[in-house]
């Protein structure tokens, strides 16, 4: 593979850019392979990633029924963090972190990881006391977390509404300064390149009819470009979960719901980090073109559509105008959605399954492309040693039956209400 | 937008009502032995499927009455809604 350097940057500059190589292959489907990961988002590319590199299993297919880049990992408003209060969730989290931060040189690939912090604001003095407990339960596991008095938000983000008499007035907030940003696209690409170079085959334009199951362990997948053997499967569909599981007669603890996001027109640099609304759900940053990047509540019923109503726009939106007022100015730019595996508790399940040889990677709900090298990582791990790391251990299928559920934000199964 | 006819007032928008997820789900009969996996089924695990879904809205700014609605996934055409106590046929 060509590696990307300044070097190699001038020396096809010289040649008009004409003779770069392709980034991945279009490989026909081999009969059978070693694993066989479904779904080719962010976190199939990234665990056939690690499956090469760390546990140097190369004999791998991504089966892709779409294109890369085409689903929810082109449709986030690409926040990273890892603010969470549960150990389980903050130590997977943080582990993303550390991978986020070296994720350029790594993958070879500029995934332009900007580090510039996330506010989530506070609009009561009962916020701030669980903002407090949360960032100190943050920093017992080794996070950063700062506790932000008013005076201290205003001066990071002058712009939002500050005044009187409003009906949400801004207490404080939660910061962890390393949060921040990365370039989605970037990511899906870097991942798909790296594991192409190690000898991958990504399959696009390539759905999964079924699947090949007898005496309670996986044999291979029926796909509409053939049949293709594997011992070992990895489900990593976000939103198709459901319908997959279907197909393997398994009811799953997820609902897909869908989440919109949207983008202003680009205006100069306002906004230095990524925002959240406390009094509702709402959340904001500035991207390097100018664009204002929102997002929020999910469509409030299960949806397949891709593609989201107004009306949940304009209530997000409300809340926006409300904690920034200037963006009432803002003209839209464009609004998409993206179908989210929504878990029963609000964290993700990343196990082996009943069947032998069958993986399940799901449940990622609002947090999916923030997780994305640390769920590729674990889901490697779980498929190529057959046991879940001690990363994922929490995230087991199991923990709804036995009650060890991670409900961060205490929603219960109503998994719509955000 | 979606459009809903409410069984109790006829069409009104999407804005009137609160979803309340899938009406096929069945708690378990009280009085009775059940097992844990019926208990998790009712409480945890969904099909939510991509096509035709039965599910429960809430007539919430409107008669406040829970009604059934089958809706698609997909195209979120409206093909039938009933009253609460109306069984799905």
């Amino acid at each position: 593979m060509q590696k990307y350097s300044v070097f190699s940057l001038i020396k096809n500059a010289l040649s008009n850019h004409e003779n770069w190589d392709l980034a991945w292959k279009d490989p026909t489907p081999k009969k059978e392979y070693d694993v066989v990961i479904i779904g080719g988002g962010g976190h199939g590319l990234a665990t056939a990633y690690y499956l090469a590199k760390e546990h140097n299993i190369t004999n791998v297919a991504i089966i892709e029924k779409g294109w890369i880049g085409g689903g929810n990992v082109g449709r986030n408003t690409t926040i990273i963090r890892s603010n969470y209060m549960y150990d389980e969730n903050a130590l997977f989290s943080e582990f993303g972190m550390n991978l986020w931060r070296k994720m350029s040189q790594d993958l070879n690939y500029n995934v332009m990881f900007s580090p510039r912090g996330i506010i989530n604001l506070a609009h009561s003095d009962a916020q701030m006391n669980v903002y407090a407990r949360r960032g100190n339960s943050m920093r017992l596991n080794g996070i950063d977390a700062v506790l932000l008095n008013r005076e201290q938000v205003k001066e990071i983000i002058p712009m939002a509404d500050f005044s009187e008499n409003v009906r949400f007035p801004i207490f404080g907030g939660l910061m962890q300064p390393s949060a921040g940003t990365a370039r989605h696209d970037a990511v899906a690409w870097g991942y798909a390149r790296q594991a192409d170079s190690m000898g991958v085959d990504i399959i696009q334009n390539c759905e999964v009819i079924g699947f090949d199951v007898s005496a309670g362990k996986i044999n291979g997948v029926r796909t509409s470009r053939g049949d293709i053997k594997a011992k070992k499967i990895g489900l990593c569909v976000a939103g198709s979960t459901n319908i997959l599981a279907e197909k393997l007669n398994m009811t799953l603890p997820i609902e897909t719901h869908l989440l919109q996001a949207c983008v202003s027109e680009p205006v100069k640099p306002v906004l230095d980090n990524v925002v959240t609304f406390g009094a509702g759900h709402f959340y904001i940053s500035q991207s390097d073109k100018g664009e204002m990047v929102m997002g929020g509540d999910l469509d409030g019923y299960n949806s397949y559509a891709q593609r989201g109503n107004l009306p949940t726009l304009q209530h997000v939106l409300t809340e926006g105008i409300a904690m920034m007022p200037f963006l009432s100015k803002l003209k839209m730019l464009r609004t998409w959605g993206g179908i989210m595996d929504m878990s029963m508790d609000g964290s993700p399940i990343i196990d082996k399954t009943h069947i032998e040889g069958l993986y399940l990677n799901c449940g990622w709900c609002y947090g999916g492309f923030k997780a994305t090298p640390a769920s590729g990582w674990t889901f490697a791990h779980t498929i190529a040693q057959d046991r879940v790391h001690e990363l994922n251990a929490g995230y087991s299928l199991n923990r709804f039956n036995t009650g060890h559920l991670l409900d961060e934000k205490g929603l219960g199964t109503k998994t719509w209400i955000s | 937008m979606l459009y809903i006819k409410c069984p109790h007032c006829g069409w009104r928008s999407q804005n009137e009502f609160s979803y309340g997820g899938d009406a096929t789900v069945k708690r378990p009969e009280l009085g009775k032995d059940i097992s844990d996996q019926d208990w998790n089924n009712f409480v945890y695990n969904r099909k939510s499927l991509r096509g035709r879904h039965w599910e429960l809205w809430q007539h919430l700014s409107g008669c406040r009455q829970w009604i059934k609605v089958e809706r698609d996934t997909a195209t979120h055409e409206i093909f039938n809604t009933l009253k609460a106590t109306e069984e799905i046929s």
